[in-house]
């Protein structure tokens, strides 16, 4: 599907944040993604000709970066760390559970078009291992069963909070973000006791960092 | 007597409004910078040499040289980029920073710009942390508001704008001249140095180009001096540390402290290792840092310490792994992601990671060839410095440290498989129907 002059414009706006335009190409392709939920040669032309480029320029960037899908994602993308700490802290029996629940496969949608799951590299959650993803929002600390019960919960259409950040929405409305990083849910609560745990053996200990 | 905890970034992480202006401001927030408003730049440049704050990134590097390097008067224009990119295997500290404290990393962005008299910032966050984004472009939305950034700040005559930037997956745009690259809306891959980026960098002008938590000390350092600063850590590593500690450990999670503290130290904070269980090896600062064993549990946490022993302190982030973990299924994790990461531009890094990774997997099955062991050394040695950036050296990194203690269990995987030597269900941290 072409993209609309709408988006057009919204791809503009965002070259206009940078001194130099070609700087906006990675949330540009993130906005043609949001739009079309994957990168499609559509989402590249536009981008081209936004930035006075050829299609092949932004295709070789589009093809470097794993974040950009060159086949449709479906309604939710779901991340397991498969890297070595959360691999072996259990990502790995989280990632088969997930396989068996959703019929999807590394990099695959489910047949239903529900979900498309990804073996993710270290998502600077360790603390939290091992980790989930949904649409790139945090489930810490999940568990086979867990897991599982976040697809059966999203399945439902039931509000499922990710652990750090806001209710889930959808694949396409984390790539708008993005994109457009004002999306209004800054004020979704993101601290939890992991983050706090020397904080509050310090509070409790009268530890201090000598503060002014 | 031990090492006391030091909150300092991680103060008030306990106030839900700590990420909006007003929470931020009541606990002192954007004092530092109307103090560094009225500072010669050149001060708060030497104030930050003289503090010996160094890069926390992983490197190390003293900050304050750094932006020392960059010409003034030149007449061209300067750049900050903020590599907030943090990708690193076991690293989990900026993330948590920018979630919890983005106004301490967006005021260190301002004093700094106007430090290196620059007058565009680039925060660059990987792709992958949505909500980490949006709690610092809201931060810097309230600071433009606040008239903290824009034009002619405070009444300064200093003009500031500010970009927050999403990266897309790739951990080699952690690297800072990829991440330059990236950031021009390219491939992310490394340029070759000289010309460093404090004299052609973004755009081919002067860019200095900080870590997230570096760039989170500066308000500080500014707001309670030198002095205070350096009352914390030793001689060669000043300051406190944003440690984060995973894995088999009670209580995994954010602990701020001196540099110089122990792991055995930061292990008791804590909790030790969980139930059953002792540290079989461990990794202070990332997979690309070589690992340690029980007997480094002493050493303190500071550059030079950790140099000594043989690896890095790197992003201060430990991993500590128990006894029920395969050293060969690491390892060849830890490869793979190397493989998958190589951006391609080099020959050693593009193959020789295909080719341990490999090999290490025909060891992780139980297949491995005595003789492999070398190969894979020699493979790693074929790397090590062979390379435009550090992405090869480090895949070269965690397979000699893994044979250096645990030889053994490699000549074991020349027949027993890394599942059947160690089940994995009991690495798992959750048991029982939880662990199937």
């Amino acid at each position: 599907m072409p993209i609309s002059e709408s988006t057009r414009e919204q791809m503009r706006a965002i070259a206009a944040r940078y001194p130099s335009a070609r700087s906006a190409l990675l949330p540009m392709l993130h906005l043609a993604q949001s739009e079309e939920d994957e990168i499609t040669t559509d989402g590249i032309n536009a981008c081209a000709e936004v930035l006075g480029i050829t299609p092949a320029e932004v295709t070789a960037v589009a093809t470097f970066y794993t974040m950009y899908k060159r086949e449709r994602v479906g309604k939710h993308h779901i991340g397991v760390c498969t890297n070595t700490l959360c691999g072996l802290l259990g990502g790995d029996a989280v990632w088969d559970s997930l396989v068996e629940a959703t019929g999807a496969g590394h990099n695959t949608a489910s047949p239903d078009g529900e979900f498309f799951l990804e073996r993710i590299e270290c998502q600077a959650a360790c603390t939290h291992a091992p980790v989930m993803t949904v649409d790139w929002e945090f489930m810490d600390d999940v568990t086979p069963g867990s897991a599982v019960e976040v697809i059966e919960s999203l399945r439902r259409g039931e509000i499922v909070n990710a652990t750090r950040g806001p209710a889930i929405r959808d694949f396409q409305a984390t790539e708008r973000t993005l994109a457009f990083p004002d999306d209004g849910l800054a004020d979704a609560p993101s601290v939890d006791d992991k983050m706090l745990a020397g904080l509050q053996i310090a509070k409790e200990r009268g530890m201090t960092g000598g503060n002014a | 007597m031990s090492t006391p905890l030091t909150p300092v970034i991680t103060e008030f992480w306990d106030r839900p409004d700590l990420y909006t202006l007003d929470g931020y401001r009541a606990v002192g927030g954007y004092r530092a910078l109307e103090r560094a408003l009225t500072m010669d730049p050149d001060d708060i440049i030497a104030q930050v040499k003289e503090s010996g704050l160094r890069g926390r990134g992983g490197a190390g590097f003293p900050t304050g040289m750094k932006w020392g390097f960059v010409p003034q008067g030149d007449g061209k224009p300067h750049y900050l980029v903020v590599n907030a990119d943090e990708s690193e295997p076991g690293a989990c500290k900026d993330i948590p920073i920018m979630m919890a404290n983005p106004h301490a990393l967006v005021e260190g962005v301002i004093i700094s710009s106007f430090a290196i008299r620059a007058n565009h910032a680039f925060i660059y966050i990987r792709g992958e942390v949505p909500n980490a984004i949006r709690k610092v472009e809201f931060a810097v939305k309230q600071a433009r508001e606040a008239g903290l950034i824009g034009t002619n700040i405070q009444g300064s005559g200093f003009d500031l704008d500010v970009v927050v930037h999403s990266g897309a997956g790739a951990y080699i745009c952690g690297e800072e001249t990829a991440l330059l690259d990236s950031l021009e809306g390219y491939r992310g891959q490394p340029r070759l140095k000289p010309p460093f980026p404090a004299v052609a960098g973004l755009y081919a002008s002067p860019t200095v180009i900080n870590n997230v938590e570096t760039i989170a000390n500066i308000p500080y350092i500014v707001d309670r001096g030198v002095e205070w600063f350096r009352g914390f850590g030793t001689e060669k590593s000043p300051g406190f540390k944003v440690f984060a500690v995973s894995g088999h450990v009670k209580r995994p999670g954010i602990y701020e402290a001196p540099l110089g503290i122990t792991m055995r130290e930061l292990l008791d904070y804590a909790g030790g290792m969980r139930d059953g269980s002792e540290v079989k090896f461990w990794i202070p600062g990332g997979s690309s840092v070589p690992m340690l064993t029980p007997e480094h549990l002493d050493l303190p946490l500071t550059y030079e310490s950790m140099a000594e022993a043989g690896t890095m302190l790197g992003t201060g982030t430990p991993m500590v792994f128990d006894q029920t973990t395969s050293v060969v299924k690491a390892v060849t994790r830890w490869l793979e992601f190397y493989k998958h990461e190589s951006c391609g531009k080099c020959t050693p890094c593009r193959e020789g990671t295909y080719w341990i990774t490999g090999v290490l997997e025909k060891f992780e099955h139980g297949h491995g060839q005595e003789q492999e062991m070398e190969t894979l050394t020699s493979l790693c040695s074929q790397i090590s410095g062979r390379s435009f950036c550090a992405l090869g050296d480090a895949a070269a990194t965690p397979y000699p440290a893994a044979m250096k203690y645990f030889r053994d269990e490699f000549l074991a995987a020349t027949h027993t498989s890394a599942d059947e030597q160690f089940d994995p269900v009991a690495s798992y941290v959750f048991a029982g129907a939880a662990a199937r």
